[in-house]
């Protein structure tokens, strides 16, 4: 009879399967998830906004994998992390925005806020939402001039215009706000990638079907942007159909490595980031605040999360034993 | 406080291949090796010396020791050896080497034990040598006997078995179901225990209806269907989902109010109230990759587990892990001479492709682990407690709750050996509290 013994065997500690999910399916469900909106920022806005982000997310793996290497750290672009990062910047940004701009945006998500801190899962702030507001306070006026959709451009007879964000902060010439279709198909100016609704839409229920990401952000955020829009009197479907609600929503503010860890932490973090959007566009200098309110509440995620843990089990709320 | 009805759990792939396969008995070796570890507590003592003649239910190992169980023999012939090699728990102990001479002769003046009152009970229960068959091998008849007995209200038998492929509990339930019953009564009767629960996975449809339908007229005992999730079966989760009670850190199940059995704990005693035979053998599943015919098999404690997968019709493929138990708590093996001990269930052995797992990456902070945790640990924080060997902050995250129960592994996406790290944070706090 033959003897298996040490050197043949395994002898690892339990448990001895493990589900089948990995980081790398994660990151490309997200990919998936983001390729709806993909597809219409070219309908939208045409190539220019498809090259734009295929450049983002050439710089974000070639820095990812420079990085890495000049560091003498294991490889890590297989786990498509940078990728997901190149997309979401892109779509942060207008699609006509100089490219060497756009790199230096990939730069900062990249090395700066990212590797620096360690890598994936290791950063305290959205890397994509962080490059995006260095650009802005950096380039300001080519971050705000947004290119227009085709038939917007024909009609107003303009390359760029503001977005419909942008005519409601000037509160003049108000009958210029698109119609909520156009909003809910995404043909208004704004950042490339977070104008279609329909496509972000789509991409957030596949994520919430292949359960990479649960409901509580994107509810509590959408949700506190739906009823503050109420509450003051404006139109809650534009609100959340406007700027970069459902682009922030879905695939800003659910980044695991800047939110809390439990549902409840997630909840109240979602309704942060929901508060803070609506002040900033209604009381703020600027038109539009999702950004803003991401990465403040990614701040304050270490805190949310203290303050959140769940009740221990045999161990009451106070931190007594029962 | 009972705040929600479940605590949380895991879906993994029953792979129960086994539910079908009776059990079958395994003819007897040549040789046993029956080692003197196989329960928690004190090790016992070898009662036997070389070149001595055993038989069947013969008191081989023993303790003066309180939390002990003895241990006997299964087979008749002469002992040729007793050596130190290492147990499958890991450690150097003595080993009783038997060659049988096939005869099966039983031990002179073996009768079913007279048992009249609690403390001639409590002495028949240690006198099988019976521990928890779950897993634990704790000895029955120390957790038969708590200081508060008297406020212990509920026997709750662990059908649950929610380890993948296992299936030899839910055989034992089709075919010793009357020894179920008849164990059951008799231990409520000789502890004083007023209800019982009898709790079992709802995959287990037809050992649930067979007792539900035996046991129409004993309204003292209810059985009670499970989810069919992971871990189900744990001591902490199992009490919980029966009763709604919450066992803190420290405390017993008897603290409670709560006696917690294993379903073939319970068979075994009853075989030796009714026959007198102590604990020599075992009902295991026999599965894995690497198997050829699985199987459930009654096998004799001390058997090599070699030879049992051979009577399984041997290796289908070249074994890469071996495992003692269910793939998620399960022990992997060094050895697959290893010989079986009171406490197994399984005996699992995989292929290579099965065996080896996808290199580990960083955490991603998902938060998976946390929602998977039947007892609401953080093992993200945890690990990351651990890695600084920051004392304090894994009391805070009451690291010594955790059952390494394996949930948090077996959902992470970065493959992270989490419960694994859990272990290593108890030693660091038990450790670093004794300073
Ligand atoms: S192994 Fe420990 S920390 Fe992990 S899920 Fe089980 S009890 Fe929780
Ligand atoms: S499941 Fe793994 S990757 Fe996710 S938070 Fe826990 S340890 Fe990190």
């Amino acid at each position: 009879m033959s003897r298996y013994s040490q050197g043949s065997l395994i002898v690892s500690s339990s448990p001895h399967i493990l589900d089948n999910i990995t980081t790398t399916r994660i990151m490309l469900d997200v990919i998936i998830a983001l390729t709806p909106a993909f597809i219409m920022s070219g309908v939208i806005f045409g190539p220019r906004a498809i090259l734009l982000t295929v450049t983002c997310v050439a710089a974000c793996v070639a820095f990812e994998a420079a990085f890495r290497y000049i560091t003498k750290k294991d490889n890590t672009i297989t786990d498509l992390s940078a990728v997901v990062t190149g997309m979401l910047l892109s779509f942060n940004l207008p699609a006509n925005l100089p490219y060497w701009m756009a790199i230096i945006g990939c730069f900062v998500a990249i090395v700066i806020v990212k590797q620096l801190f360690g890598g994936i899962g290791q950063n305290f702030a959205n890397p994509a939402i962080t490059a995006r507001i260095v650009l802005l306070v950096s380039f300001a006026t080519p971050m705000t001039t947004w290119p227009l959709p085709k038939q917007v451009m024909e009609a107003a007879d303009a390359v760029t215009g503001p977005t419909p964000l942008g005519i409601l902060n000037m509160g003049t010439g108000l009958e210029a706000i698109p119609s909520n279709m156009d909003m809910f198909l995404g043909f208004i100016g704004g950042s490339l990638g977070e104008t279609s609704t329909i496509a972000l839409l789509i991409g957030g229920i596949y994520l919430l079907a292949r359960k990479v990401i649960e409901p509580a952000i994107p509810v509590a955020f959408i949700g506190t942007v739906f009823i503050i829009a109420l509450i003051t009197g404006q139109d809650p479907i534009f609100h959340i159909c406007a700027g970069g609600v459902m682009l922030g929503a879905f695939f800003m503010a659910t980044d695991y490595s800047t939110s809390p860890l439990t549902t409840p932490g997630r909840i109240i973090f979602g309704i942060g980031c929901g508060l803070l959007t609506m002040i900033i566009r209604l009381y703020g200098s600027y038109p539009e605040g999702v950004s803003f309110a991401i990465l403040l509440m990614n701040i304050l995620t270490p805190h949310i999360d203290s303050l959140s843990r769940r009740a221990l089990y045999g161990v009451m709320k106070r931190g007594e034993e029962k | 406080m009972r705040v929600s009805k479940h605590l949380p759990a895991i879906h993994v792939e029953h792979n129960k291949n086994t539910m079908n396969c009776p059990t079958e008995k395994m003819p007897i070796p040549d040789k046993v090796y029956v080692s003197m570890v196989q329960h928690i507590g004190a090790p016992c003592q070898p009662k036997v010396a070389v070149g001595d003649l055993v038989k069947v239910g013969q008191v081989i190992g023993d303790s003066d020791a309180y939390v002990s169980a003895p241990i006997h023999s299964g087979v008749s012939g002469k002992v040729t050896a007793i050596e130190t090699t290492m147990t499958s728990m890991g450690i150097w102990d003595p080993i009783v080497t038997i060659v049988l001479d096939k005869k099966q002769e039983v031990v002179e003046g073996l009768a079913p034990p007279v048992v009249t009152d609690k403390d001639s009970f409590l002495k028949a229960v240690r006198d099988s040598g019976l521990v928890g068959l779950g897993g634990a091998a704790f000895p029955t008849h120390v957790k038969f006997n708590p200081k508060n007995l008297d406020e212990v209200d509920t026997l709750i038998i662990n059908g649950a078995e929610c380890e993948p492929y296992i299936t030899s509990d839910y055989r034992a339930m089709l075919e010793d179901t009357d020894y179920i019953i008849g164990g059951i009564k008799n231990t409520m009767k000789y502890l004083g225990i007023k209800r019982c629960i009898i709790a079992i996975e709802e995959n287990k449809a037809p050992a649930i209806k067979l007792l539900r339908d035996l046991l129409k007229d004993s309204p003292e005992i209810e059985v009670m269907e499970l989810r069919s999730l992971y871990p189900q079966g744990a001591e902490r989760v199992l009490i919980y989902e029966a009763t709604g009670r919450v066992m803190p850190l420290g405390k017993l199940p008897a603290d409670i109010g709560a006696i917690v059995s294993n379903i073939t704990s319970i068979i075994t005693l009853e075989k030796y109230l009714q026959t007198g035979m102590p604990l020599v053998a075992k009902r295991i599943t026999v599965d894995g990759t690497a198997v050829r015919t699985p199987k459930n098999v009654e096998v004799l404690i001390g058997t090599p587990i070699n030879e049992i997968i051979e009577f399984c019709g041997g290796y289908k493929r070249v074994p890469r892990k071996i495992l003692m138990g269910g793939p998620m708590m399960g022990r992997a093996i060094y050895d697959d001479g290893t010989p079986l001990i009171k406490n197994n269930n399984a005996i699992l052995a995989f292929d290579k492709e099965w065996a080896e797992f996808p290199k580990e990456t960083a955490c991603i902070n998902c938060g998976r682990c946390v929602k998977a945790c039947p007892l609401h640990l953080m093992p993200t924080s945890i690990f990351k407690a651990y890695d600084k060997k920051d004392i304090e902050t894994l009391k805070k995250l009451k690291v010594p709750l955790c059952m390494e129960c394996g949930c948090c592994s077996y959902v992470c996406p970065a493959k992270k050996q989490l419960s694994f790290i859990n272990r290593l944070a108890k030693q660091l706090v038990q450790e670093g509290g004794k300073k």
